[in-house]
C-alpha cells in the first residue's frame, strides 16, 4: 500500500541544516499497522508528514495506493489527500464547528452533496461512539472524544490509508487504550491500512502488526512486531521493549538464587498457540526433571499471546539435555540464565 | 443656573430647535459610520487575509506580497487622520464628484480606516493554530477554502470584537471629518457646542455618542461570546 524508497529530508534555516531523514526504505502492506517508534526529535513526524506531502521530500519516492505523491502538486495533490486520513496528537478540530460539522467537513472540502453528507456523517458517529454527541462542540469534549471526533474527521472521505501523528500522547492511559482499541477495530473492520507513529512502546505492543525503529534520522530496525519483540537487534529497540515488558528477574528473586549457585535456569519465551501448550507437564512427564516455577509473565503483541517463563530444572545431565531438545523442537526461543554444574 | 436650565426644558421652542439640527446630525453620523465601516472591512479582509496567508509557513508563503503590503499598512497608519483628511481631497473629489459634505467624508475615513481593519483581522487570523490548518491541508483543502471554512469561521468572535472597536474609532473620526463638512454628532458638538457656547447642545450630543459607543460595545461583546464555543 505504501513503498517508501530513499526518503531524504534535510530542513535548510538560517541556523544551518538539519538531517531529518536519512535514506529510509519502508513497505507497509495493505490492512497493516505499521508502528514507527523513535524517541523524541527522531524524525517520527518528519516521515509521516512526508507521507501526505505536508512536508515535501529532499530526494526519494513514495508510492501510496499506486500514486506517486512526490510527483504530485496542485488540484492533483489535494485529490490524492482525500484519500489519505490523518489524526493528531492534539487533534486539531475546528471549535466553531460542532462535532458533526467537523466530520462534514473534509467531506464538504471533497464537494461531497449536502445529503451525502448527512448520511456519511450519521454512519460515522456510531462507529466511533459518539452519537449523543453530534451537536456538542470540541470545548465541551474530553480529550478521548476529541479524539474519536478526530478519527471519524479522518475517515469520512474513506481514504485508503489512516496516519497517525502520536495520535494517544496527549491521553490519560485509560483513554489511550480505548482509543487504541478503536483504531484496531476499525483495521479489522474495513481492512484499512494504518501507520501510527508514537515513542511508547506501549502503542506499538497493543494493535501493531509491523514496527520501525527510528533513530537519529535513520530505520535502524524494522519487522513483524513478533520477531522485533522476541529478537530486537538494536539496544534501543530492547529498551523500547522493557519498558512494557519487563525482562529483568526481580531483585528477592535474583537475592535467593544467589543461596543456590548450582541450580540450571532458563528462560522460555512463548508466542502464539505455543503458549498454552502444556510446556512444563510434558518437560516433567516426557523429559523427566523436576521443573521450579520462577518467574512468568503474559501478555498480548496485539491479538498474540506472547509471554516468558522463568524456571529452575533439576535432574541429571541426560533428562537435562532430553528437556533441552525437547524445547528446542517445540521452537521456543530458550535463554539460559545460567548454567547449573 | 438651576432656573435657568429648568425654563429651558420647559420652552418648547428649544425642544423645537434641537428637533431641527439633532436628530439630522444623528443621520449623518449612522450614515458615515456604517458606510465606512463596511467599506473599510471590504477592503480591509482581503488585506488582513493576505497578510495572513503570505506569512511564512502559511498557505502561500510570500514574503514579498507580505512586506510590501505590510509596509503601505504601516505607512497608511503613521499619517495623522487630519492631514489624510486634507491630503486626500483630490482624490475623494475624484471618486466622489465632491470635496464636501458627508459622502465626501467617508473616502479619508474608509482610507484611514482600511489598514487599521487589515491589522485587526491579521491578528485574529493568526489565533488559529497552524496544527489546525495542517489538518486542513491533510484533507486536500486549497488555500481558498482554508481561507473560506477556516480562517474566517474559526475566528469569527475576535472579528466581531474588531468591527465594535473599529466602528467606534470611526465615531471619534467622524468628528474630524466636520472640517470638510461632513456633518455629523461631533461636528455638531464643535459648531455649537465650541464655537457658539451652546454648552447644553455639547452636552445632549456627548450623550447621545456616549449611549451609542456603549451600544455598539454591548452588542460586540454579547454577539462575540454568543459566537465563540471555546
Ligand atoms: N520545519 C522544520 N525546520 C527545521 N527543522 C525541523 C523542522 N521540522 C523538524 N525539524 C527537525 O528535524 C528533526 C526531526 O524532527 P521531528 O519533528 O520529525 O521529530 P520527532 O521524532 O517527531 O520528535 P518528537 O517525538 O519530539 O515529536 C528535529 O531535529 C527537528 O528539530
Ligand atoms: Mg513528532
Amino acid at each position: 500500500m505504501i513503498h517508501i524508497t530513499n526518503l531524504s529530508k534535510v530542513f535548510k534555516s538560517r541556523q544551518g541544516t538539519i538531517t531529518a531523514l536519512k535514506d529510509i526504505n519502508l513497505h507497509v502492506s495493505k490492512g497493516a499497522v505499521y508502528g514507527i517508534i523513535g524517541l523524541s526529535g527522531a524524525g517520527k513526524s518528519t516521515l509521516i508528514r512526508c507521507l501526505n506531502m505536508l512536508e515535501r521530500p529532499t530526494e526519494g519516492e513514495i508510492i501510496l495506493d499506486g500514486q506517486n505523491m512526490t510527483t504530485l502538486s496542485g488540484k492533483d495533490l489535494r485529490r490524492a489527500r482525500q484519500n489519505i486520513g490523518m489524526i493528531f496528537q492534539h487533534f486539531n478540530l475546528l471549535e466553531s464547528r460542532t462535532v458533526s460539522g467537523n466530520i462534514a467537513f473534509p467531506l464538504e472540502i471533497a464537494e461531497w452533496s449536502k445529503e451525502e453528507i448527512d448520511e456519511r456523517v450519521k454512519e460515522l458517529l456510531p462507529l466511533v461512539g459518539l452519537e449523543d454527541k453530534a451537536s456538542a462542540y470540541p470545548a465541551q469534549l474530553s480529550g478521548g472524544q476529541k479524539q474519536r471526533v478526530g478519527i471519524a474527521r479522518a475517515l469520512a472521505t474513506k481514504p485508503a490509508v489512516l496516519l497517525c501523528d502520536e495520535a494517544t500522547s496527549a491521553l490519560d492511559p485509560q483513554t489511550t487504550v480505548s482509543i487504541l482499541g478503536l483504531l484496531k477495530e476499525i483495521n479489522e473492520k474495513l481492512d484499512l491500512t494504518i501507520v501510527i507513529i508514537t515513542h511508547e512502546m506501549k502503542v506499538i505492543k497493543e494493535i501493531c502488526t509491523d514496527v520501525a525503529v527510528i533513530d537519529q534520522s535513520q530505520i535502524i530496525e524494522q519487522g513483524s512486531v513478533e520477531s522485533v519483540f522476541i529478537h530486537p537487534q538494536s539496544s534501543i529497540a530492547k529498551e523500547f521493549i522493557s519498558s512494557v515488558l519487563p525482562n529483568d528477574l526481580p531483585a528477592q528473586l535474583l537475592r535467593e538464587l544467589a543461596l543456590h549457585p548450582h541450580a540450571e535456569i532458563v528462560k522460555i519465551h512463548f508466542l502464539g498457540s505455543t503458549a498454552s501448550e502444556p510446556v512444563i507437564t510434558d518437560l516433567i512427564k516426557q523429559c523427566g526433571v523436576t521443573v521450579n516455577i520462577l518467574y512468568g509473565s503474559i501478555d498480548y503483541l496485539r491479538s498474540t499471546m506472547f509471554g516468558t517463563l522463568t524456571l529452575e530444572l533439576q535432574g541429571s545431565p541426560d533428562s537435562l539435555a532430553d528437556a533441552y531438545e525437547y524445547l528446542h523442537k517445540r521452537n521456543l526461543k530458550v535463554e539460559v540464565i545460567r548454567n547449573g554444574i | 443656573m438651576g432656573s435657568e436650565f429648568l425654563s429651558l426644558v420647559q420652552d418648547p421652542a428649544y425642544w423645537d430647535s434641537l428637533a431641527k439640527i439633532v436628530p439630522k446630525a444623528l443621520n449623518e453620523t449612522i450614515y458615515m459610520v456604517v458606510v465606512s465601516t463596511f467599506l473599510a472591512y471590504v477592503l480591509g479582509i482581503p488585506m488582513g487575509v493576505f497578510l495572513v496567508i503570505t506569512s511564512a509557513n502559511h498557505v502561500l508563503p510570500n514574503p514579498w506580497v507580505e512586506r510590501t503590503l505590510g509596509t503601505i499598512i504601516n505607512i497608511f497608519r503613521s499619517i495623522p487622520f487630519i492631514i489624510l483628511l486634507v491630503a486626500l481631497i483630490p482624490f475623494t473629489t475624484m471618486v466622489v464628484g465632491t470635496r464636501i459634505g458627508t459622502t465626501a467624508a467617508i473616502v479619508p475615513l474608509v482610507i484611514s480606516a482600511a489598514p487599521f481593519v487589515a491589522r485587526l483581522i491579521e491578528s485574529s487570523l493568526k489565533e488559529v493554530s497552524h496544527g489546525v490548518i495542517e489538518a486542513a491541508l491533510s484533507m486536500g483543502a486549497s488555500p481558498w477554502q482554508i481561507i473560506s471554512k477556516v480562517l474566517l469561521p474559526e475566528t469569527k468572535s475576535p472579528i466581531i470584537l474588531g468591527i465594535a472597536i473599529t466602528t467606534i474609532n470611526i465615531i471619534a473620526y467622524t468628528a474630524m471629518a466636520g472640517a470638510v463638512g461632513g456633518g455629523g454628532l461631533g461636528d455638531l458638538a464643535i459648531q455649537y457646542g465650541y464655537n457658539r457656547f451652546r454648552t447644553d447642545i455639547m452636552i445632549i450630543t456627548v450623550l447621545i455618542l456616549v449611549v451609542i459607543v456603549q451600544g455598539i460595545q454591548w452588542v460586540g461583546t454579547t454577539l462575540a461570546r454568543k459566537l465563540s464555543h471555546r
